[in-house]
């Protein structure tokens, strides 16, 4: 006599995509957002310890702790739209261009502008400092790029090389004599201090967004248009790949503490991360809107993005050690007030073990399946989607009804309320693929066993109208597949080379005459 | 080369076939037990035994160790039922198709009698109140193939032959059914009651009066009447009837014409198909297609106990004479021996079925046969033992016994080369546009030394598969899976390891679609190293290379599809053999790509044996099956065997043989390797076998019939020298004069052969026993009389025939002196040969007789 086998819950392949490493490491992430005042236009992480960020957005720049919601400092006083406020490398100083021409040194705990750098024409769109710490780099909408001395405030030097509009650049982090531009010339350069004319030029083909210097400084990345392009400084920037994995400009790009990973954002509204060694995108973030900056926190403990609809999200990472803290205390076992005899006895090693039958629970609809009351193990599973959301069982269970020749009984025979969460069950899931052969039975079902009481509860009634609707709309969707399949399938058939098959079956009336094809084709030997 | 002539292929045939009827050496068997769920088995009064009727034999099980004790043969055709005789309970009546009705010894498994009917017996029924008279039930006697039967009182004569011939024949009810279960006697034997179709009739002994009592064919609410089966209460003039609907009516007040009564209960869904009584009347036990035995209590009937989920649909319900034990056999040829609530012991036969679904296939690891057995498994059946090893749920879903529902069904089994991997394919129509299929993929676990579910992929094909072969290559890395589906595409599945980890083990991932100009892919088959793929797209074979799916070349031969396909083996790799439905027989050169011979011959089944070259063809000819075995390089057949079973051969198997056998002769040599099974159209599972491994059945089985004749005690020595001596005797000097046997030795003998229960008290027994053992004191004088003839002789004591005649000698002039001693000497003299016999028995060990008095 066999036990009562439970019905099978199947387990369907989650739409979307797989779980790798990268998406666990990159989804352990909860996000906070901010609202600025204006467009966040560039953010810049501190490089010292409590690593607050400065947030460039509109007039002014603000910046925030680690964990704050509220900004530490807020620095005003730009007269027109602030850009690029970018840490020294000891986080005492942060400098930032406008769109007034003047650039502005802060220390980052004052509030008035230290040094005022005057001698831009137009909007300067990139700020930084040099390895060296007492100088800064600027370019601007004026085509030139400038060396500043900090102390007294003077300009060095200026490089007039760019045809167009310099809206990115980086500084060498080993050299202090080397920085990189990125023009909507679409052309990056990389100029000496030392000397008067650029050292190197690339062309990206496209105007250049972004640029982001390798720890290593032999790789050098650039964003620009659709693409991301690496070259390779020490080969004279030779280009090395280009990705292309967006369908809107690249804004910014930024790299993962441990040089692992390369991210970009886009106006597309999506942050892609690529592995480093094989350049293959290995993640995806989406955000609300298009997204002008992206930085990364010291080992990845925070993302910041900046978008174009003011807000500022901030990704914190989970900390593994908050959940696990609830639970830490043990939980008390139920006592017993009358000691169990041999509750303590260890096995001998030559004792025979005597198991105790396992006992088999079964689940609510599972029992109610064994006593073949169909309605109440549909409504049981129903139920169990109500709590959970998880439509498998309720499929599962009309899958076993239907096997059983039994759902048009289960289904019959509901009132009002009954039959309008089963057409909610149905609103929810008839369309999704892995359900619908066993929901669209179902769904006939319904509309066999019912049709005589439509328009008599407006409740269900509506949800016809719904499900009509959704219906129509899908078969809408499923004809539009097709006919991209066809044309598919016609570019695939003529791309695909032309083999010839050997048929011997072909020449001839068939292979009865052997000889002519033996003497024709090389002979190998037999195995 | 084989020519495509029909004639000389013909004769060729002819010729071989004649030569094998002069050998007679090969002949086909029987395998596996044939259906033991036929008729109702009955439990034997003490509760040990079972018989039940299988084929053309009565088995006899033990109900505790469920071992086959007996195997009664004797009849020529289908046993149709098996009953205690009534007046001895120690014997058993069978009868037959054969118009045979068998008394039995089924202790000892030995034929008692025979009486010849005459007629095809279709059952049998007894009663202990109608002494020396049978009831059988024979087709009606003027016409023999007629649907009608009749019951027939038969006196069976008492006489001592083994056969006779009974032809007291008298006719008691007209138009019964040939069913047993619808034929039953009444209380006390007054009466019998029988249910055809739509009506009960009762027959009354005394007053030799029928009552009949007629249903309507459909009530108003859809049920429907007709009888099923009866059963009556062994206290109470009371008749249960099952009906097809499910419901049971209880008959009572029947012995008037109108003032009858019936109560109904239903709870069966489906139709009743058994129902018996217990001894004491106090339950009803019921049981039909829902394979739930049901306890009706007699008094009080809305009370029911069920035991539900006994397997499949029972068909017949047997309760021994105590009352205790129930056993229920069910339609997948398994007996179910209940105790109390519990099943306590499960006979379980080959089941077959209507189909078989899942072609015969071997498993590769255990040697055992796979194929679809109940419901939703794979039944392992060991050929060696001739015993179900055990069944796998491959649905793994529970089963509703219920009529007209379309249940899953395992259609497809392939094993790959050592049987670590198992695939599997079911499917489930439920209507014309939906089809289920599931692909599963077993894993065998060293642990639990079974098969564990390791991938399923639910609708692998959009349609039916109609062929599904694993690469058979040992040496390769991957394992292979090709399934080929009536949507016009094969795809190969490759077991490979999940990405991230090692946690998981490889799961099935399709690897790769083929097709070809849209037509059905009807069979696939790799070749015997994995380098080559054939598959047959209706007419046209294609050859694909698995490592990189390239269509290598196209052999066609129209007009017909192919129907079935194989790659030779060994050393006739290079040739590929495939079958047309226009029963032509094609073997391809693959080296040349051309056709190499083709004939015409109606080919059911064609199989290659992955041992030897050998390809076996089975086909079907003017309503019998013909078999050929050959090589595809050699012109003549290896063997041939004409109207090997009527009917067509659908399924069959090589299985390797456990270990070779050697024969030299040419038209054995095939089955040296592996041994060829196959199932009849009626579900037989026959084998060939050689007269050399029947002999050496026979010796083995010889053998352990002395080994278990007598124990080794000092009597078997005794006994077992005087046995030997006697043969010794007989072979050697079959002329020479036989010694009178000595009278002690004689009662010995008498003592030993009377039959325990009737010999006196042990203490009478042992005085004698003694006595006669004893040497006595008149032979001491004798002894005295001879002196020199008894040292000669001690001296010859090795020389076996000196001594004989030595004996002689002195015997004669003995008995002389001993005819005055007889009247006063009851102890009789001992010869010289028994006197060291008596030595001998003096130098045993007597332990044994110590324990005797304390046990």
């Amino acid at each position: 006599m066999a036990s009562y086998k439970p019905t099978q819950i199947q387990v369907y392949p989650k739409p979307g995509e797989e779980a790798t490493q990268d998406t666990l490491y990159w989804k352990n992430y909860e996000q906070i957002q901010i609202k600025e005042f204006g467009a966040v236009s560039s953010i810049d992480f501190s490089p010292v310890a409590p690593h607050n960020f400065a947030v460039t957005a509109f007039t002014r720049i603000h910046i925030y702790g680690p964990y704050s919601l509220e900004p530490l400092k807020s620095l005003t006083g730009f007269k027109n739209t602030a850009y690029c406020a970018r840490f020294r490398s000891d986080g005492q100083l942060l400098v930032a261009g406008c769109e007034d021409s003047v650039v502005r040194l802060f220390d980052v705990s004052g509030k008035v502008a230290l040094r005022v750098f005057k001698g831009h024409t137009k909007a300067v769109h990139v700020t930084d400092f040099t390895s060296n710490r007492y100088q800064i780099f600027t370019g601007s909408d004026d085509y030139t790029c400038r060396l500043w001395d900090l102390p007294n405030a003077t300009e060095l030097n200026s490089y007039r090389e760019h045809t167009d509009y310099i809206r990115c650049g980086v500084t060498s982090k080993l050299n202090r004599d080397l920085f990189i531009t990125g023009s909507y010339d679409h052309t990056l350069k990389l100029f000496d201090a030392r000397a008067d004319k650029s050292v190197m030029t690339m062309d990206h083909g496209q105007p250049v967004e972004s640029l982001l210097l390798y720890p290593s400084e032999g790789l050098l990345v650039s964003a620009g248009g659709r693409h991301v392009k690496v070259w390779d400084l020490l080969k004279g920037g030779q280009p090395l790949v280009s990705l292309k994995n967006h369908h809107k400009t690249v804004t910014c790009l930024c790299l993962s503490s441990n040089g692992q990973r390369l991210l970009s954002a886009s106006l597309d509204r999506h942050v892609k991360v690529y592995n480093t060694t094989n350049f293959k995108a290995v993640h995806n973030f989406d955000y609300d809107a298009s997204i002008l900056s992206l930085a990364l926190a010291p080992d990845d403990e925070s993302i910041v993005v900046g978008m174009t609809n003011n807000i500022l999200s901030i990704k914190h990472r989970k900390r593994p050690d908050e959940s696990e803290a609830v639970p830490s205390q043990p939980r008390r076992r139920p006592s017993y007030r009358m000691p169990v005899k041999g509750k303590n006895y260890a096995p001998k090693q030559e004792d025979y073990l005597v198991s105790r039958p396992v006992k088999e629970y079964l689940a609510q609809y599972d029992k109610q399946l064994k006593k073949f009351n169909v309605s109440k193990a549909l409504d049981s599973a129903l139920e169990i989607w109500r709590r959970k959301r998880s439509p498998e069982v309720m499929v599962a269970v009309m899958k076993e009804l239907d096997r059983r020749g039994t759902l048009k009984n289960a289904l019959a025979g509901r009132d009002e309320q009954g039959l309008g969460s089963l057409l909610h069950f149905l609103l929810g899931n008839v369309v999704d693929p892995r359900f619908a052969p066993v929901l669209v039975t179902a769904a006939e079902m319904i509309l066999d066993v019912y049709k005589q009481v439509v328009g008599q509860s407006p409740l269900v009634d509506r949800q016809l109208l719904r499900l009509q609707e959704l219906l129509e709309k899908e078969l809408g969707y499923q004809k539009d597949l097709i006919e991209v399949l066809g044309m598919l399938d016609t570019i695939f058939a003529s791309s695909l080379p032309k083999t010839e098959v050997p048929c011997p079956g072909s020449s001839r009336a068939n292979g009865l005459t052997p000889g002519v094809m033996g003497t024709s084709r090389p002979q190998p030997h037999a195995t | 080369m084989i020519t495509n002539k029909k004639g000389r292929r013909s004769e060729v045939k002819v010729e071989s076939s004649k030569n094998m009827v002069g050998h007679g050496d090969i002949r086909v068997v029987h395998r596996g037990g044939s259906k033991i769920n036929f008729r109702q088995p009955v439990i034997t009064n003490d509760s040990r035994l079972l018989l039940c009727a299988s084929g053309e034999c009565v088995k006899v099980f033990s109900t505790s160790t469920e071992e086959c004790v007996h195997n009664l043969r004797g009849h020529t055709d289908l046993v149709t039922g098996v009953l205690l005789k009534p007046s001895n309970q120690l014997q058993a009546y069978s009868c037959s198709l054969d118009g045979t009705v068998r008394l039995w010894d089924f202790m000892e498994g030995i034929l008692i009698k025979t009486y010849d009917i005459g007629y095809s017996i279709y059952s049998i029924h007894t009663s202990a109140f109608h002494k020396g008279v049978t009831f059988i039930v024979t087709s009606t006697l003027s016409d023999k193939r007629s649907e009608s039967f009749q019951l027939v009182a038969v006196r069976l004569p008492q006489s001592g032959d083994q056969l006779t011939k009974a032809q007291e024949l008298s006719a008691v009810i007209g138009d019964v059914s040939s069913n047993p279960a619808a034929i039953v006697f009444g209380r006390e034997g007054e009466y019998i009651a029988s249910a055809n179709g739509l009506h009960l009739e009762v027959f009354f002994f005394k007053k030799q009066k029928t009552f009949s009592f007629f249903l309507k064919k459909d009530n108003k609410k859809g049920g429907r009447n007709t009888f099923m089966c009866v059963a009556a209460h062994p206290k109470d003039d009371c008749i249960a009837t099952g009906h097809e609907d499910g419901k049971i009516r209880l008959w009572r007040n029947f012995n008037h014409k109108k003032e009858y009564t019936y109560s109904t209960m239903h709870w069966h869904s489906n139709a009743v198909s058994s129902m018996s009584f217990t001894p004491e009347g106090t339950n009803l036990l019921s049981g039909g297609v829902e394979s739930v035995l049901v306890l009706w209590r007699y008094n009080d009937v809305s009370q029911r106990d069920f035991l539900p989920r006994l397997g499949s649909a029972i068909t017949h319900i047997a309760i021994s004479p105590d009352g205790a034990l129930f056993c229920t056999s069910h339609s997948d040829n398994k007996i179910n021996i209940i105790q109390g609530i519990k099943v306590s012991a499960v006979l379980q036969g080959l089941v077959t079925g209507e189909r078989v679904e899942t072609d015969l296939i071997v498993d590769p690891r255990s040697k055992s046969l796979v194929l679809n057995g109940r419901p939703g498994h794979l039944q392992f059946y060991s050929l060696d033992r001739d015993k179900l090893v055990y069944n796998l749920d491959i649905v793994q879903q529970e089963y509703i016994h219920q009529w007209g529902l379309q249940q899953f069904k395992v259609v497809k089994v392939a094993f790959d080369a050592c049987g670590n991997w198992m695939a599997t394919v079911e499917e489930r129509k439920q209507n014309v546009a939906e089809l289920e299929l599931n692909l599963k993929l077993w894993a065998f676990d060293e642990q639990t030394q079974s098969f564990v579910l390791n991938t399923t992929v639910s609708a692998p094909h959009e349609s039916r598969i109609t062929g599904m072969c694993f690469c058979q290559a040992t040496a390769s890395q991957t394992t292979m899976l090709i399934s080929a589906s009536e949507d016009g595409h094969f795809k190969a599945w490759q077991l490979t390891r999940s990405a991230q980890g090692e946690d998981e083990g490889p799961s099935l991932t399709c690897d790769f679609v083929g097709a070809y100009r849209g037509l059905v892919p009807e069979c696939c088959c790799f070749s015997a190293d994995g380098s080559l793929l054939a598959v047959g797209f209706q007419e046209v074979v294609t050859v694909w290379s698995p490592a990189s799916w390239d269509l290598l070349t196209t052999l066609s031969q129209p007009p017909k599809a192919i129907r079935n396909l194989c790659f030779g083996q060994l050393s006739c790799s290079k040739y590929l053999v495939g079958t047309t439905d226009d029963h032509l027989l094609c073997c391809w050169n693959l080296l040349t790509c051309s056709l190499e011979w083709s004939t015409s011959m109606d080919i059911s089944l064609l199989l290659s044996d992955p041992l030897t070259e050998n390809i076996a063809v089975f086909c079907c000819h003017a309503g019998s099956t013909d078999f050929f075995v050959f090589k595809p390089s050699e012109p003549r057949p290896v063997f041939s065997l004409k109207a090997v079973c009527s009917g067509k051969v659908t399924h069959a198997v090589f299985a390797p043989r456990e270990e070779m056998l050697e024969s030299s002769e040419e038209s054995s040599q095939w089955l040296n390797y592996s041994q060829l099974y196959f199932l009849t159209q009626c579900m037989d599972l026959m084998t060939f076998s050689t007269k050399a491994e029947e002999d050496k059945l026979m010796a083995s089985s010889r053998q352990l019939m002395i080994d278990d004749s007598v124990a080794m005690t000092p009597f078997y020595l005794l006994l077992g020298k005087h046995r030997k001596g006697e043969s010794g005797d007989a072979v050697s000097s079959a002329s020479a004069e036989r010694p009178p046997l000595p009278q002690g030795s004689e009662a010995i003998k008498e003592l030993l052969r009377t039959p325990a229960h009737v010999l006196p008290s042990t203490s009478v027994l042992c005085s004698m026993f003694v006595k006669s053992l004893l040497v006595s004191v008149g032979d001491a004088s004798e002894e005295s009389n001879h002196p020199k003839e008894e040292m000669e002789s001690e001296k010859e004591e090795e020389d076996e025939e000196e001594d004989r005649e030595m004996q002689s000698k002195v015997s004669r002039p003995r008995r002389g002196a001993l005819d005055g001693l007889c009247a006063e000497r009851a102890a009789p003299a001992l010869t010289k040969p028994q006197r060291r016999e008596l030595r001998q028995f003096m130098k045993l060990d007597h332990s044994w007789l110590a324990g005797l008095p304390h046990s």
